[in-house]
């Protein structure tokens, strides 16, 4: 086999990458479009309408876009307290020991686990937990979805950071250490700033990752299709409704979950790729 | 500067200090308590029949558990399903995946490389559930039907990325020298690729396959819309399959087949986490 | 007359990195006030580690250890806080390494930053005047102090680094291989420098350029396998060494 064909022959293999991608944005765009069509891109973004009553079918994915951006960012919120300690515990206090080598491979096994597994979990353990502490009468909602899509998110998030926190120069340690500072004005004054662009570009990521997740949440936020009212209130995400709904729509409705789709998919792109550039502009500083 | 002060400060390092060991040790809880609750839960019903029996029917279950006796029956259907599939999704995800990131990482200023690694990290990013309904498009509606190979598309497009990035990166790690010792001894490019580089490779290649697979096995919501499921031991590729996180997610939504979980995710969870300590162990080694 | 009461004095001092072997073996020296002492040596004899134990930087690293004494004015600081010690004892590096996040202004005052000491607007104006010019670096940055200090050039950089060490009014300056880093020109400058500042701080500096420590230092000390060889005045030591591996060194023929 000479180079030409060989080179051929790779080059075909790369074109996979292009096809499936055009194919995916293709076939979600014309399935998604009889819902566009039908009620018009916009009023489809803003409406809270969800039903199929015949003949008076009306669907909007307003509820669905706000139940994925509040799981999502209260799970944010709910990973930073145990994600930076661990990256700082992984990339700096204890860096390159072992106890750090075994707090990583439980990070690593946490992200391994099945998504359906973390929804069981928290269906029967930590639903009734808050159910016991009258957070919630139901004890599903967007609350308990949060928590345990936190968790999920806590290994993406803490081992690119700690990657960062890592590359912060001896020197510059070194530096702040001889004028006197604590380790802890060191990390806050020093690790911190200079890692900075780079942590927050992983929490970026994990956010990625969050949007989508869709067992865990499917199991866990309640599915009701109203814009939740409160952080303790049921709800469905993007990705949730259409792993409800998918299996048994037709028609509009089907049409309708596709656009979600969509939508969900548009906005985890532009998440992931505002989060590589980020990572890469990090890396080169 | 006062020593009060200095106390102060010190203080506060301390606390830090204890401060990031509690809250990174709390990560672990989750870890121990999904483990715990899953074994305890599970293991009993970890016997023979459960890997040999299929599921049983709702009927049958509610008759088992008005009689106060164990559910009979296993998830022997689920995974046969899954093995099925994934053999598939591997059989073509793995060649597929390391000449494409071959390509990646012989041309890597190449413009076209550069958009196919762009696509390679949306691919990655994009969520499952939308890998569900365009499998659902592309294979289910023209084959007017839910089958194992609709499954093992969905399965095989999220491989995909994930093996193409180790092989590209596994590759790239290589010396040059290797590279170049064997073009220098006359030999053209694709016997280095074929005889040189991908071996030295194969470590990294492996674990990344090993990582893959421990990725898409309990990967649920695209193979609802593509496997849809199935209560027999199936070997047709073109009829509807189960698989077993497919039968956790149907006996956590029937009340009749609730016991049945824990057995399942035990044999899930356990599949899939083994996989992970050997694909780093085995990286790990490599690496040496 | 009664002896000058010494700034710094190394008593026995040991430092090791692993149970058997010792990097630095029982150093005795007292170092005056307001003097510049270079430490030479062949490369791995010690002379860094001995220099960083001064301002405990072998705290950081939990496998070094430290035995005997280093006394600061008559004090062990062994036993007290690093961060006291730190304060007091300012460290320049091989390589400059400004704060990146920080603009010029702020490297000069990130001592005070970093300790947690508010200081009111025209304290700090003071301080980063006085500072940059001591260090002969004002009258080129003054315009531009709210850039980056990473815009500087090296030898800028690493005077940017000396104030920086000298805003916390350190007794004693450690500088380790100050000028490796730089070109001669640069280098120049920072000898000119140094001679300058012994009047306000007592320096010790780790070098392996001999000809550095015949300029600039009234004070040489000459270590090899970790042992203090020979300490004493530096043209004496270069004229007439007492050690003959003082003179293999001196003369070229080792290290």
């Amino acid at each position: 086999m000479n180079d030409k064909i060989y080179k051929v022959i790779l080059f075909i293999a790369a074109l996979i990458m292009p096809i499936v991608c055009g194919g995916v944005v293709y076939a979600l765009v014309t399935d998604a479009y009889d819902a566009f069509e039908h009620f018009g891109f916009f009023k489809f973004l803003t409406s809270s309408d969800w039903s199929y009553t015949e003949g008076a079918e009306q669907y909007g994915a307003l509820p669905f876009i706000t139940g994925t951006l509040m799981t999502t960012l209260l799970a944010l919120v709910f990973c930073i307290p145990f994600s930076l300690p661990v990256a700082l515990f992984v990339g700096e206090y204890f860096k390159g020991t072992k106890v750090a080598a075994v707090l990583s491979t439980v990070t690593d096994l946490l992200a391994g686990i099945p998504s359906i597994i973390y929804g069981l979990w928290g269906f029967y353990t930590l639903r009734p937990i808050i159910m016991a502490l009258n957070i919630s009468e139901q004890g599903s909602g967007v609350l308990t979805a949060s928590l345990v899509l936190a968790i999920m998110i806590i290994p993406y998030a803490a081992s690119l950071s700690a990657e960062f926190i890592k590359m912060v120069p001896n020197d510059l340690k070194e530096g702040a250490y001889s004028l006197g500072a604590t380790r802890a004005e060191v990390v806050r004054k020093v690790i911190f700033p200079v890692a900075g662009s780079g942590i927050f570009s992983s929490y970026v990521l994990a956010i990625g990752r969050a949007l989508g997740e869709t067992m865990t949440v499917t199991m866990l936020i309640g599915n009701t299709n109203n814009i939740p009212n409160s952080i303790t209130s049921t709800g469905n995400s993007m990705a949730s409704i259409i792993a409800n709904q998918f299996g048994e729509a037709d028609d509009l409705r089907l049409s309708s979950l596709i656009a979600i789709g969509l939508i969900l998919f548009l906005i985890t792109a532009i998440i992931n790729m505002v989060g590589k550039i980020m990572i890469k502009r990090a890396r080169i500083s | 500067m006062s020593t009060l002060k200095i106390k102060n400060r010190l203080a506060k390092d301390k606390l830090m200090l204890w401060g990031i060991c509690l809250f990174a040790a709390l990560t672990a809880v989750p870890l121990l308590a999904i483990l715990g609750e899953v074994l305890f839960r599970g293991y009993d019903q970890l016997s023979w029949s459960f890997f040999t029996e299929p599921t049983p029917t709702a009927y049958k279950a509610m008759k088992a558990i008005e009689a106060g006796q164990p559910i009979p029956g296993g998830i022997a259907n689920g995974i046969i399903g899954t093995m099925i599939m994934l053999g598939m999704a591997v059989v073509f995800a793995v060649p597929t995946g390391i000449l494409c990131g071959a390509y990646l990482a012989e041309n890597p200023k190449n413009r076209f490389a550069q958009v196919v690694s762009y696509l390679t990290d949306l691919l990655q990013g994009t969520p499952s559930v939308i890998i569900g309904i365009i499998t659902y498009i592309w294979v289910v509606v023209p084959m007017k039907g839910y089958s194992a190979i609709a499954g093992s598309v969905a399965l095989f497009i999220m491989m995909l990325p994930l093996i193409i990035r180790s092989t590209e990166e596994t590759l790239k790690i290589l010396p040059a020298s290797l590279k170049e010792a064997g073009l220098a001894l006359g030999a053209n490019k694709a016997r280095v690729m074929l005889k040189v580089q991908l071996p030295a490779a194969f470590g990294g290649i492996f674990t990344g396959v090993l990582l893959a697979i421990s990725r898409v096995i309990g990967e649920t919501a695209p193979l609802m819309f593509t496997a849809l499921g199935c209560s027999l031991i199936r070997f047709a590729i073109d009829k509807p399959i189960s698989a077993v996180p497919l039968l956790i997610w149907e006996f956590f939504n029937d009340p009749n087949l609730q016991d049945l979980i824990w057995g399942a995710s035990l044999f899930l969870l356990l599949f899939v986490l083994t996989l992970n300590l050997t694909a780093k162990y085995l990286a790990k080694k490599w690496n040496q | 007359m009664e002896p000058v009461k010494p700034i710094l004095e190394f008593k026995k001092t040991c430092v090791s990195y692993t149970k058997q072997t010792m990097a630095v073996k029982y150093v005795s020296a007292a170092i005056e006030r307001n003097t510049i002492t270079a430490i030479m040596g062949p490369s791995g004899c010690g002379k860094s580690t001995l220099l960083r134990a001064v301002n405990l930087m072998h705290n950081l690293y939990p496998n070094i250890h430290v035995g005997g004494e280093i006394l600061l004015n008559g004090e062990d600081i062994l036993t007290m806080e690093p961060i006291e010690v730190r304060r007091r004892v300012g460290m320049v590096f091989q390589r400059p390494a400004p704060f990146p996040t920080m603009s010029i202004y702020d490297n000069v005052l990130s001592g005070f930053a970093l300790n947690g000491i508010r200081l009111s607007k025209a304290e700090k104006d003071a301080t980063v005047e006085r500072c940059l010019k001591s260090v002969a670096l004002w009258d080129e940055v003054k315009d531009v102090l709210n850039k980056k200090g990473t815009f500087l050039s090296g030898g800028q950089q690493q005077r940017l680094c000396i104030a920086r060490a000298l805003a916390m009014k350190p007794d004693v300056l450690l500088m380790d291989e100050p000028t490796s880093a730089l070109d001669p020109i640069a280098t120049k400058h920072i000898e000119e420098l140094l001679l300058e500042l012994q009047k306000e701080v007592t320096i010790l500096i780790v070098t392996h350029n001999m000809g550095q420590a015949m300029r600039i230092s009234s004070k040489s000390m000459f270590m090899y396998l970790g042992e203090l060889v020979e300490y004493g005045d530096t043209e004496t030591m270069f004229s007439n060494p007492i050690d003959e591996r003082t003179k293999a060194y001196l003369t070229g023929k080792m290290g």
